[in-house]
């Protein structure tokens, strides 16, 4: 049994179903980056997939920009401990981007722009679950939310939604990326409480 | 190093830190010690079991079991307004950490280093501060501190009296000064930042923390100047309460 903070529950907030266990709503959309934000041209913007026998293929912002286009609503939950309800998005699904590559990978590194990176299971991927997205409330995502594309994986904690993302690499076996080496887990699953090793 | 299951914590000290912001200093007997920049997350349950759960940054460092926290009120909020305006010394609360290992410095690290705050951001950049003092560090370290006015500035008075040759502190202040004070009044600059800081060609290692705008402006300054951006390390707050 936890023990009693005297007093406390005076100021509680609305409780939502919606919400993973130990997260709080947010209307801000707070910002979690190790750097500084990488300020990209979508001249030179490419993303990449390569598989794990090295085998590649990329895309230039305009060849991105002629795949089908999917909308998103979804739900997004921070580490951190934030969770931000309903947000939209709009992006091409992994789904897409992965057609006719045949692989036998466990798991995908998303690799970005200003070197961060971040592990993420294929299964988690695939099946309408991820995205590459370049639009956030009808709008082009900002440059400290990710922009111009990151990885849209809400599922999971939202440092799997890697921003200023520029590639994945197929992995044979799964490994730690940039915050999984620093203490969050390999996974991520909010709804687990997957939240540090 | 795992982060294990909530620590039992109870309250050891409570003290003013600022104009709405308090030190809170935990006992927790089961606290594996922290270092310098990390944070935990803090647990409270009310009569009923209702729970909920914010990230802080620890003020303190080291191997003791008194881990020091700094709160700053945030307006409308959950949890910090209990924090700062209800909480008494032998108050029981759960930690779970330390958390975070990326944004921490070493002390035995010679590298030139900096640390950059914004308002309440200065609570994990303290305890930098203290665990250079502590080791008698030869790092040369450099911090600067934006606040909006003397009042709001957590730890002012131990940084002024601050004895450490190679420690230098600037402040920045953007609505009011103090009336001795020399410099302009604003929000910070990068002419500041440059005259404050290392220069970057000695290639120092940066600690930015504070608001979203704050860091994020001190951030793309620092890389305008020539720091190279895998050298800056960040912390932002927003969205907490």
């Amino acid at each position: 049994m936890a023990p009693v903070s005297r007093g406390f529950g005076a100021r509680r907030r609305e409780t939502n179903d919606r919400l993973p266990p130990g997260q709080y709503l947010t209307t801000d959309f707070p910002v979690l980056s190790a750097g500084p934000t990488p300020r990209l041209d979508t001249v030179e913007w490419r993303f990449a997939i390569r598989d794990e026998r090295g085998e590649s293929r990329s895309w230039t912002w305009d060849e991105f920009h002629a795949l089908p286009f999917e909308d998103i609503h979804t739900d997004i939950h921070c580490v951190t401990r934030w969770s931000k309800l309903d947000t939209r998005w709009r992006g091409v699904s992994v789904d897409t981007l992965m057609a006719g590559i045949e692989t036998d990978a466990e798991a995908a590194m998303a690799h970005c722009y200003g070197g961060y990176t971040t592990n993420v299971p294929i299964a988690d991927l695939l099946g309408g679950k991820a995205w590459v997205v370049t639009e956030f409330d009808g709008a082009p995502i900002d440059p400290e939310h990710g922009g111009p594309a990151r990885l849209l994986v809400p599922h999971l904690n939202f440092w799997k939604s890697a921003k200023w993302v520029r590639g994945l690499s197929l992995l044979r076996r799964d490994e730690p990326g940039f915050w999984e080496q620093n203490g969050y887990n390999m996974h991520g699953d909010p709804w687990r409480e997957e939240r540090y090793w | 190093m795992s982060v294990g299951a909530w620590l039992a914590a109870s309250v050891l000290e409570v003290r003013p830190a600022a104009l709405g912001a308090r030190a809170l200093v935990l006992d927790v007997p089961d606290w594996p010690g922290n270092l310098p920049g990390q944070h935990l997350d803090l647990r409270l349950t009310a009569e009923d079991g209702y729970q909920a759960v914010r990230s802080y940054s620890i003020a303190s460092f080291g191997s003791g079991t008194a881990v020091e926290l700094g709160v700053d009120e945030v307006e409308d909020g959950e949890v910090s307004p209990y924090l700062v305006e209800d909480v008494r010394v032998g108050d029981q609360m759960e930690v779970k950490g330390p958390l975070g290992q990326y944004f921490v410095w070493d002390a035995t690290d010679p590298s030139p280093v900096q640390l950059i705050a914004g308002g309440s951001g200065i609570v994990p950049l303290i305890a930098m501060v203290r665990a250079h003092v502590a080791a008698d560090a030869t790092a040369s370290l450099r911090l600067v501190y934006s606040v909006k006015d003397a009042d709001r500035a957590m730890y002012r008075d131990e940084l002024l009296v601050l004895d450490a040759p190679r420690i230098s502190t600037t402040w920045a202040y953007t609505r009011e000064a103090p009336r001795d004070w020399a410099g302009t009044v604003g929000r910070l600059s990068a002419t500041v930042l440059a005259e404050a800081l290392h220069p970057a060609s000695v290639d120092p290692v940066s600690f930015v923390c504070g608001p979203t705008p704050f860091v994020e402006f001190v951030a793309e300054t620092l890389v305008a100047l020539g720091y190279r951006p895998e050298r800056i390390r960040t912390e932002r707050f927003g969205g907490e309460s």
